[in-house]
């Protein structure tokens, strides 16, 4: 610690001396300085982004790319202008070159910057049309957000959701779900804790809200949509390692924002099963309370198609 | 390099001076102290008036700024801020930057002060409007302060003002009147701007001198005037958006707001869109961007020039980069909303269109830095200032690349990597920019220089402090730390405790805050004290430097306007005996250097 601060001090010292002896040397000095800096900076630097525990790497090698390309047009230009500081600073015997127009150039820059544009764009919209194109084999999984927590619900044995409205939200059906469906009888409710998925299997999250906007985020698993109420957003990917990982809420959704955190824990297949049998289905629930009468309902439209 | 490409637009070749249009009318001349230095219908005190506002405005949003850093860095230090305060921080330092600063500064401040004085006007066409206009921007500034002591407070809705949160209880002003006054406040600023920016147009397009041909204006007349042609259609987005949230709020319509179930609550409200909201606000809020760029891509490049001594390089394509951008910013607007949930393929048309606009963005950095190769450069301050504008506008335009990119949004959108993107490219390039015209301008303001000490520690600290706040912060987004979050602390995700970073960004960011104060002495005094400049210190073409009286009085230019003969950028003309030749001076005016005469 003691060092790195003597180490600092003493540019600084260094810095203002030169700067107070050649005033024009320093800017250019400073310029490249910032330049250099920034690459040691990027380079070395222990804040990064986290170990990848979904199929997005696509997105990591996309922004990787998109460093290589801008980083050697912000070096070089920064470097330019750090040797045009020093190179044609003020000298009262010198007259600045008169040329305002030198049309070859600007081609030559309109070109060469409109193909490194396509050499960013090309591979990007690659990646996000993977990312907007869901497999036929994500099992869906539904996220409904409210103010300040996050609530799961699965499928259950038919594969399927049933149908939600935020206006049949009461005590007694939480979720929303709507009666007149059956294929909602036997979803899998979790309301505040936490959710597992297997390793390996494409999920397909589907994102509800009740309230106001909220955002559903694993920095792992790099992907990211916004919860709208009134719509279902989606994204899918298929994690790839097992582990325990944090849900961050994205989309400020009021005082308790910062607060709005969840857990989702990738599991091997087998502690996965363990984990689903100990859920409640929505049967269960209204079991429970001794509503079996509005499933009951429910089950007869099944039988009536 | 043909030689009469460039003399058509240079020295306008061949082109007759036109008779003059219309006859000289006398101005309105004020009789009172009040008419004259308050309720003054001469653009020049209407600039300053805009001026000294945004600047005080801004400075509380500055406080906000060091309020929030505590919090994020040292908590134990400020336990009266919880997270209602944070959030209200947070809105009230975005929303007053952004719009009551930056937005006031450029065209109200810049813009009154320099259009009439650089086409060669007596003022502009509607004195009274643009009186009213000033007026109406500080009841609107006083409408926001307001917020402040009303029971609940400001708004914490973030600058964004997002439904449905913004207008419900879960927000610190969501159910008080904080979120009304903001509303209300915003809708009276549309108001006022309207009255100034139809005059800074009008005055472009009609009240330009003789030979005073639009390819001839200084690009600081371009920028201000093509970001005000943006801000007259961008606006009315924004006022109808918060006119149909405040009939949301108030008489219970659902334009914005779908049914919802708020605290175990059924709401009263269905049917209405949030992402509605959302496309007005970006509409407004994408051009707004470019509202407060392109001034200070104008203000840069005559800087630039001026102080290497030589002509802006490309300066056609730098009107028409000018343009272009301002025309591709009404269609870039969803970038802000690829993971709002709209339909996602709308994602490849905005991600395309976003990446477009990098061309003509590039193109006029590529010119700056062209511009000062074989120059002859003083790093004056105003010099100064606009290096450090290139190094921080560069960085932040490359990271909006990342962000425009559809896909690499996924990842960084609300993180940090956002808050240090947007920071650098319209808060810190733009306001380095408002220091070096500042700098560049204040002789002709007041007569007098700034003093050049405290300039250049002012320089220094700022230039350096804000990169080296705002470089480290992108790194916070990789990692993935959420921005609006009122603490963070380490989660497991994090590998190495962000903390550290957040330290020692907040104490970068006192330490620039209080360079600030010593600008504002700087300011205060110099007006009295600095070093007297007399006429055109800086060697400048364009006509501000030209009035007989500096600073310029009532009416700008003696009894004749000048007469324009060529652009504003004839600097080291070879076979000139000066570097420079104003734009009023004639071609059998200029003295010819003698050594090359023989």
């Amino acid at each position: 610690m003691i060092i790195t601060i003597t180490v600092v001090l003493v540019l600084v010292l260094i810095g203002i001396i030169v700067a107070v002896k050649y005033p024009q040397r320093a800017v250019s000095a400073a310029l490249a300085l910032v330049t250099i800096g920034s690459i040691a900076f990027h380079f070395l630097t222990p804040w990064w982004w986290t170990e990848i525990a979904s199929n997005w790497g696509g997105i990591d090698d996309t922004i990787i790319l998109t460093f290589w390309v801008t980083g050697a047009v912000f070096v070089a230009i920064c470097l330019f202008m750090s040797f045009c500081v020093w190179r044609f600073r003020y000298n009262k015997d010198r007259k600045a070159e008169y040329k305002p127009e030198n049309s070859k150039l600007e081609w030559a820059l309109t070109i060469f910057t409109t193909l490194g544009v396509c050499a960013l764009l090309a591979p990007g919209l690659i990646v996000w049309n993977k990312y907007v194109t869901v497999p036929e084999d994500a099992v869906d999984v539904e996220v409904m957000a409210q103010q300040w927590y996050w609530n799961f619900r699965l499928p259950g044995e038919d594969g399927k959701l049933g149908l939600t409205d935020i206006r049949n939200i009461n005590d007694d059906n939480p979720f929303g779900i709507n009666l007149d469906d059956p294929n909602g009888v036997d979803d899998i409710l979790i309301e505040g804790d936490d959710l597992h998925i297997p390793i390996g299997q494409s999920v397909k999250i589907n994102l509800r809200s009740i309230d106001v906007l909220h955002d559903f985020y694993i920095p792992q698993f790099r992907a990211k949509m916004d919860m709208v109420p009134g719509v279902v957003t989606y994204y899918w990917f298929t994690p790839i390692r097992t582990g325990d990982f944090e849900i961050l809420c994205m989309e400020y959704c009021g005082t308790g924002h910062y607060a709005m955190r969840g857990r989702i824990l990738v599991d091997e297949q087998i502690d996965y099963e363990d984990w689903l049998s100990e859920q409640v289905t929505f049967e269960e629930m209204m079991a429970s309370i001794n509503k079996t009468d509005l499933i009951q309902l429910a089950l007869n439209k099944k039988g009536d198609k | 390099m043909a030689a009469d490409s460039y003399e058509d637009i240079a020295v306008g070749k061949g082109d007759a001076i036109p008779a003059l249009e219309v006859k000289p009318q006398d101005l309105y001349h004020a009789k009172s102290f009040w008419t004259r230095w308050i309720f003054c219908q001469d653009a020049k005190v209407i600039g300053i008036q805009y001026s000294i506002t945004a600047i005080a405005i801004g400075l509380v949003a500055l406080v906000l700024s060091w309020l929030m850093r505590l919090q994020l860095a040292f908590p134990e230090l400020v336990p009266f801020i919880g997270p209602g305060e944070y959030y209200q921080f947070v809105t009230m330092h975005g929303m007053i930057m952004v719009i009551y600063l930056l937005t006031a500064l450029f065209l109200g401040g810049f813009g009154n002060f320099l259009i009439p004085l650089m086409v060669g006007a007596r003022d502009m066409v509607f004195p009274y409007v643009n009186m009213v206009s000033y007026w109406v921007y500080l009841l609107a500034v006083i409408v926001l302060v307001a917020s402040f002591f009303v029971p609940g407070g400001p708004t914490g809705a973030g600058w964004t003002l997002y439904p449905p949160q913004a207008i419900t209880s879960g927000t610190p002003g969501g159910d008080s009147l904080g979120i009304v006054l903001m509303l209300v406040s915003l809708s009276i600023f549309v108001v006022g701007f309207t009255m100034g920016g139809l005059n800074y147009v009008i005055t472009t397009l009609q009240a330009r001198t003789r030979g005073m041909t639009l390819m001839r204006m200084p690009l600081t007349v371009w920028g201000i005037f093509t970001a005000t042609v943006l801000a007259l259609f961008a606006f009315p987005a924004l006022i109808v958006s918060c006119i149909m949230m405040t009939l949301d709020n108030l008489l219970g319509t659902s334009f914005f707001m779908p049914a919802m179930v708020q605290f175990g609550e059924q709401s009263e409200y269905s049917g209405g869109s949030p992402i509605l909201f959302q496309h007005l606000f970006w509409f407004f809020g994408h051009p707004e961007v470019y509202i407060v760029a392109l001034p200070a891509f104008g203000i840069v490049s005559d800087l630039i020039s001026v102080h290497a001594r030589k002509n802006i390089f490309g300066y056609r394509m730098m009107v028409w980069a000018i343009v272009i951008i301002g025309a591709l910013s009404f269609i870039v607007w969803a970038h802000h909303m690829y993971v709002a949930g709209m339909n996602p393929w709308f994602g490849f048309f905005f991600a395309t269109t976003t990446l477009i606009i990098a061309i003509p963005t590039a193109l006029k950095v590529y010119n700056w830095v062209i511009t000062l190769w074989r120059g002859n450069i003083h790093l004056t301050i105003p010099m100064l200032f606009a290096l450090a504008f290139i190094v921080t506008f560069v960085n932040g335009g490359i990271t909006g690349l990342f962000l425009g990119n559809v896909i690499v949004d996924v990842p960084l959108s609300d993180t940090y990597f956002v808050v240090a993107h947007f920071h650098m490219v319209m808060g810190i390039a733009p306001v380095l920019v408002v220091f070096g015209a500042i700098y560049h301008w204040y002789p002709l303001i007041t007569g007098r220089f700034l003093h050049e000490g405290m300039g250049k520690f002012h320089f220094w600290v700022s230039f350096l402090g804000s990169y080296l706040i705002y470089f480290p912060m992108h790194y916070l987004g990789f990692v993935g730390v959420p921005r609006r979050y009122y603490e963070m602390y380490d989660s497991e995700f994090m590998t190495v405790s962000t903390n550290y970073l957040n330290q020692f960004i907040t104490v970068v960011a006192l330490i620039v805050g209080f360079s600030q104060l010593v600008f504002l002495y700087n300011l205060i005094t110099s007006a009295k004290f600095g070093k007297k400049a007399g006429k055109n210190p800086w060697k400048a073409c364009s006509l501000e430097w030209r009035t007989p009286e500096v600073p310029p009085g009532h009416g700008n230019f003696g009894k004749e306007l000048p007469i324009v003969y060529r652009w504003a950028y004839d600097f080291s003309v070879p076979g000139a005996k000066e570097d420079y030749i104003p734009q009023d001076i004639g071609p059998s005016q200029v003295p010819e250097a003698e050594a090359e005469q023989t």
